[in-house]
């Protein structure tokens, strides 16, 4: 049999790798659709992704909307236009733990050191697990937007700042799911890592703008509100929705809220994905 | 001219454990060596440096030509890494796995499907190619495992303790592999704590402990270092265990152990064959009956046993599994959990 003789024996080496950008982009893209395939075969993930944030959606709206004020206005109404930006920052950021505790599964699991035994490009498996996240997380978006519609949420600008907003919300929650990387590279389980992912959320995201407005908070508070990245991005996407509640505030990135989200997302992106890649290259399983 | 895999001085700590105390290994191209030795012994370290997952802090490290430490991204497109920890992902197919696998080697998408046709076929794994591997048996998953391995046909191969935790028919199986494998050319690196099995695989054993290399050598060579043959003899009835001492006394070469439980009595002999036929015509002659007689060689556990002095680590192992597995022939057992233990001790 020509498959018998030809499936054994030695001398052959691996193709010489093409190197570069081109190399860093294929080996992405097939651990990226290498986690789109796990993904879609445990699809009770997918389905609490998107179950989350659309019981915060109603719980905040129903439950909270009739006592919050926004500016002036208590009307539930305006709240639940005013909630919205902020439970789509919220509903971003969560990715961190899925990204988190899927890194975290692939190191216990013995995945990472087959892959470092691999000549692939460097920071592959973690580019390409951040990709799928954000595919993920532009479906859980999607569906919460409808959501969000069905609860009287609409926006009153146009087509073209609706989508860079969501495309704001998108590079947030990418950049977030590099921390996660980072935290599923330093903990010794996948359990740690869920949870690792998403204890710091509750203070990133409830000190900010997101579910209530700044102008009631102690002056400090609103100060670490003001400079929070997640609420430039909330700030931002309010902006481009035309939704009520923009901040009125003299803190920097209130006052130019997309070219802050842009930034701190960037810096974001930039610093834990060095640290990330220098932590995989020495990981251990 | 240093072998395909070559390793000088390695030295590994993790805090205060020196997992390797300098390990020095030469592996001629085409020969299989095997790594034996307990768990935390330092295979798994050994081989974790030999295949760049990990920076030794002191030591060179040559494979297939190339050094690990100054070129790991060359080292890698030359070597296949397969056992206890280099896995599968068990929500791919098995079909999913052996593509991408490929595609990370660098092999075109089109050709990288072929190669995992042409390994799901051989490796017995066609059937079963489109069900994801989570569904596959240990012996499967071992399979896809090494098939993964091979996905390059490399020229160097690594095996941390390729049958660790498979039973008996799965094992002889995967030996059939590596055996034709290594017919092929295939420079293979196996570490085990499978007596029987670096017996049955490897051409020259390197015995570890303590991140050391205590003893190497061909199996047979380790053997003789330990002491020659011995006569067992297993007597029929409990009071014929004098009688048959006094025989053995005669044509012995040392002390008789007896076994009283077992009444199995060892005398370490010279002459083999010749003798044996003359014990049992003395035994005979006496009247004494015999259940069984042999001359035995020593085997690889009595020269382990013999280097290291602790048994405890494999026979407790062995304790606990043997049960089990049929015959002799899985008389090791399997340490999964132990094995694991190694990893974490590797930190």
């Amino acid at each position: 049999m020509t498959a018998e003789t030809s499936a054994f024996g030695a001398g052959h080496t691996a193709p010489q790798p093409r190197g570069g950008i081109a190399q860093s982009v294929g080996d992405s893209l097939v651990i990226a659709k290498r986690n789109l395939i796990r993904m879609s075969r445990i699809p009770e993930m997918i389905i609490f992704g998107v179950i989350q944030p659309v019981m915060f959606v109603v719980l905040f709206s129903y439950v909270f909307g009739g006592s919050m004020q926004v500016g002036n206005s208590t009307d539930p109404g305006v709240y639940r236009e005013f909630l919205m930006a902020g439970i789509f920052a919220q509903t971003v950021t969560f990715a961190t733990a899925g990204a988190g505790a899927g890194i975290a599964d692939d190191m216990h699991k013995g995945l990472i050191d087959r892959f470092r035994s691999l000549p692939m490009a460097r920071g592959a498996v973690l580019t390409g697990r951040t990709l799928a996240d954000l595919v993920q997380t532009a479906f859980t978006l999607l569906v919460l937007a409808v959501v969000a519609l069905l609860v009287g949420w609409r926006t009153h600008t146009n087509a073209g700042k609706v989508i860079g907003a969501f495309a704001l919300l998108l590079l947030l929650g990418y950049a977030f799911t590099w921390i996660g990387a980072l935290i599923g590279l330093s903990v010794r389980t996948p359990e740690a890592a869920t949870s690792g992912g998403l204890i710091w959320l509750f203070p990133v995201t409830f000190v900010s703008n997101a579910f209530v407005d700044t102008s009631q908070m102690t002056p400090w508070l609103r100060h670490v509100a003001d400079w929070n990245p997640f609420s430039a991005t909330v700030q931002a996407a309010r902006e481009l929705f035309g939704n009520p509640g923009v901040v009125d505030s003299p803190a920097w990135p209130m006052q130019h809220p997309v070219l802050a989200s842009v930034l701190w997302s960037l810096v974001i992106i930039v610093v834990f994905r060095t640290l990330s890649v220098r932590k995989y290259r020495s990981a251990t399983a | 001219m240093p072998g395909a895999i070559y390793a000088e001085g390695l030295v590994k700590t993790f805090g205060e454990v020196r997992a390797l105390d300098g390990v020095d290994l030469d592996v001629p191209e085409g020969t299989v060596l095997g790594l034996l030795g307990p768990n935390g012994a330092g295979k798994t370290t050994t081989v974790r440096v030999l295949t760049t997952l990990l920076q030794p802090d002191s030591g060179r490290a040559v494979v297939a030509g190339i050094d690990v430490l100054r070129h790991p991204n060359e080292v890698r497109r030359s070597i296949g890494l397969s056992g206890q920890f280099a896995a599968v992902d068990e929500y791919l197919t098995g079909r999913e796995n052996l593509r991408m696998v490929g595609q990370l080697y660098q092999m075109r998408a089109k050709e990288a499907k072929a190669r995992a046709d042409e390994l799901l076929e051989r490796f017995n794994l066609a059937e079963a190619a489109d069900r994801t591997a989570k569904t596959y048996s240990g012996g499967m998953r071992r399979r896809l495992d090494l098939a993964a391995a091979l996905v390059v046909r490399p020229p160097v191969m690594f095996m941390d303790e390729p049958t660790t935790g498979l039973d008996p028919r799965n094992r002889q199986a995967l030996w059939d592999v590596i055996q034709e494998l290594v017919a092929g050319g295939t420079t293979l690196l196996l570490t085990t704590q499978y007596l029987e099995e670096a017996d049955h695989l490897a051409h020259d054993i390197c015995v570890v402990d303590h991140g050391k290399v205590i003893a190497r050598g061909t199996s047979d060579a380790l053997k003789a270092r330990t002491g020659g043959e011995r006569v067992e003899v297993v007597v029929h009835e409990r009071e014929h265990i004098e009688d048959a001492r006094g025989v053995l006394a005669v044509f012995g070469k040392g002390e008789t152990t007896v076994e009283e439980h077992t009444r199995k009595l060892t005398v370490p002999v010279t002459g083999g064959a010749k003798l044996l036929a003359e014990i049992i015509r003395e035994l005979d002659l006496r009247g004494i009956e015999i259940d069984d007689i042999g001359l035995r060689r020593p085997t690889l556990d009595d020269v382990f046993i013999s280097l290291t002095g602790h048994v405890a680590a494999l026979a407790e192992e062995n304790g606990d599994a043997a049960g089990g597995a049929s015959g002799g022939r899985d008389r090791h057992g399997h340490g999964g959990r132990a094995a694991r233990k190694e990893k974490e001790d590797g930190r």
